[in-house]
């Protein structure tokens, strides 16, 4: 099967005024669809620096990355928008929803970024939330729905846009363990359903639901294992 | 079709977000709303004098030549007009007899005297002498009673038609007519009344004045001043063929010889228009550079508070780039939230300016706020929106994703 991301090498330096921090050390990673994968490892491993290429947030210094076979290391900023747009759903630890906008709204922001009709955005919104369970909370703010249906709203979000990789960072660093747990079983049927996840976190309980297991330490990887 | 979907979305979150500072919006907007009122109130000040200024030079008539000593707005010394030979009335006569091009001509001459009805007196009232064509040459209407004739024209006759301010100082509650009153020591009789004209400018009154025949005129009060001829073009559309004429036969009548140049000054109503044009040119920029400082001033708020607004949104700017929003969105929202705040300054300036210009209208002189102004002062606070927000908003649609989603 085609790998649907290719990593080839990619290094990332941060400039520090003199010094030069190396983040990435020439990491190579493939992924294929419908995987499950969960990075892990320490914090300052790097793991949050990959996500962020991996997700087209940031550029590699060096190296070279294949998202569907196209070459997204050398894309200016308006094209890794776009990238970001039809191919990859985010999920972040902290939520991040618009706060003066209710749930609806939230999750039919990525289809206003890519030209949907109004109609077209509400009806494929309302099924996103609907799939997440939130069918009857569509108008409400975020700060009137607890931690675990905010983290539905994002996940509802990630997902409306019928994205190549759902990226989840810390999906459940905010939330109790109980309902940590029932966003990890969403994700596992999403897993089911074809999509491809890559889950980041430190936790070996929730590294233990993906079906293969990166680990990194010092930029590099050093451990990758499909269960 | 991608850009107003944008553009819609980029309103509701601009609104949402003015409302949601709704004191500070409120506030960073004070100086758009000062600036707009100033400009709007100066303009519509302007407007009253040039509506004054339009029904004043209405008096003076567009088709009316005036051929005097001096020259309106002339450019020489004042020693040169003064010691041209005097305009006469033989030079009236002579224009008379030759003019072919003028459909009615008459002298002016004026002075100013006290005015006696029975025990009421009037002060400094212009005494004009001229003929009976002073009618038809300015198109004067007569509101009662009627003009003199040519014979008591010619024959000096000691009758006169009076102007409102006398009729209405004198004559109250009488018919003026066949009464008889006292200019300085001389006594006239009062036969027509002439209709209203009102001010010039506003500065001095256009009724505040009687006529009599010159040839009255001129053996009462002298003839040692230099008289005005006026001449009304047979058409308004040749008026520079009569203007020629007139040229040619003043310089036979004051037998000037070729090369010299002419000796008398022939004015137009086009002389005051243009110098007035200047002057209100000159007053309406002067008065746009001073209203538009405070909308600078007012736009470095606006600046100000966008920059405020940018940097509190950071995490916000942050998750719309990451879920897929391009640098212009970002740009496009902020622009849009800055220049919807101005627009609200415009608009809370323009209901303030409004009712002052009623007032300016009732008390202090008759004007309407012009429409255009209406048009450009919302055209000019979104403007300055748009050029305060324009650095604010860069800074943010350039933000790096990943820093900008880590801000707290």
């Amino acid at each position: 099967m085609e790998n649907l991301i290719s990593l080839k090498e990619i290094v990332k330096v941060y400039e520090m005024g003199e010094e030069s921090l190396y983040a990435l050390h020439g990491v190579s990673l493939d992924i294929k669809k419908n995987e499950y994968v969960g990075i892990m490892g320490p914090s300052g491993s790097g793991k949050s620096t990959l996500m962020n290429i991996i997700g087209c947030l940031d550029t590699p210094t060096s190296g070279e990355y294949f998202l569907n076979n196209k070459n997204v290391s050398e894309m200016f900023d308006d094209e890794l928008a776009e990238i970001r747009n039809k191919e990859i759903g985010f999920v972040f630890q902290t939520f991040n929803l618009l706060p003066r906008s209710d749930a609806l709204h939230n999750v039919e922001l990525p289809l206003i970024y890519s030209g949907l009709t109004k109609r077209e955005r509400i009806r494929k919104a309302e099924e996103a939330l609907t799939n997440v369970g939130l069918a009857d909370r569509m108008k409400h703010k975020p700060n009137e729905l607890s931690g675990g249906q905010r983290q539905r709203v994002a996940l509802a979000r990630a997902l409306v846009n019928d994205p190549s990789i759902i990226l989840a960072d810390e999906p459940t660093g905010n939330l109790d363990t109980k309902t940590g747990e029932e966003i990890m079983a969403l994700f596992e049927e999403l897993s089911n359903k074809g999509n491809t996840i890559i889950v980041v976190t430190h936790e070996e309980d929730i590294a233990k639901h993906t079906k293969r297991i990166v680990k990194m330490r010092d930029g590099l990887v050093c451990e990758d294992r499909i269960k | 079709m991608n850009f107003l979907l944008e553009l819609k979305e980029n309103i509701i979150i601009s609104y949402k977000a003015i409302i949601a500072n709704k004191m500070r919006s409120v506030l960073a907007t004070l100086g758009i709303v000062i600036g707009i009122t100033a400009v709007t109130l100066m303009q519509t000040a302007i407007e009253g004098i040039n509506r004054a200024f339009e029904s004043s030079i209405a008096s003076i008539g567009t088709d009316v030549l005036y051929i005097q000593k001096f020259e309106w707005f002339g450019r020489e010394d004042f020693e040169v007009y003064r010691n041209r030979k005097d305009i006469t009335l033989q030079h009236f006569n002579f224009l008379k007899r030759f003019a072919q091009t003028s459909a009615s001509m008459c002298p002016t001459q004026g002075t100013l005297k006290t005015l006696q009805f029975q025990n009421l007196t009037l002060e400094d009232v212009f005494i004009i002498g001229t003929t009976d064509e002073y009618q038809t040459t300015f198109g004067t209407n007569i509101d009662d009673g009627r003009f003199f004739t040519t014979r008591e024209s010619e024959g000096g006759y000691p009758v006169c038609v009076i102007g409102m301010d006398v009729k209405n100082a004198f004559f109250e509650n009488v018919n003026p007519i066949g009464k008889y009153i006292k200019v300085g020591t001389h006594t006239f009789k009062v036969i027509g009344v002439v209709e209203k004209q009102g001010s010039l400018l506003g500065l001095f009154s256009l009724d505040n004045r009687i006529i009599i025949p010159i040839q009255r005129f001129v053996k009462l009060f002298g003839t040692r001043r230099s008289i005005s001829i006026n001449v009304k073009a047979a058409d308004i559309n040749n008026i520079e063929e009569t203007k020629e004429e007139i040229t040619s036969i003043m310089r036979k009548a004051r037998k000037l010889k070729p090369g010299m140049r002419n000796d008398f000054g022939i004015n137009q109503q086009e002389a005051f228009q243009q110098t007035y044009d200047q002057l209100t040119f000159l007053i309406k920029a002067i008065g746009l550079i001073i209203t538009s400082l405070s909308l600078i001033v007012g736009s470095v708020g606006i600046a100000n508070i966008m920059f405020v607004s940018v940097k509190e949104r950071t995490k916000e700017i942050g998750i719309r780039k990451a879920i897929g929003a391009r640098r212009k969105t970002i740009l496009f929202q902020f622009l849009i939230e800055s220049s919807l705040i101005c627009l609200l300054g415009g608009l809370i300036g323009l209901a303030i300016a409004f009712p002052i210009s009623l007032v300016i209208d009732a008390f202090v002189l008759p004007t309407v706020m012009p429409l255009w102004i209406v048009i450009l002062g919302i055209f000019i606070s979104v403007m300055f929106g748009l050029l305060a927000g324009f650095f604010p908003a860069y800074s943010g649609a350039k933000m790096d994703p990943v820093e900008s989603l880590r801000y707290e």
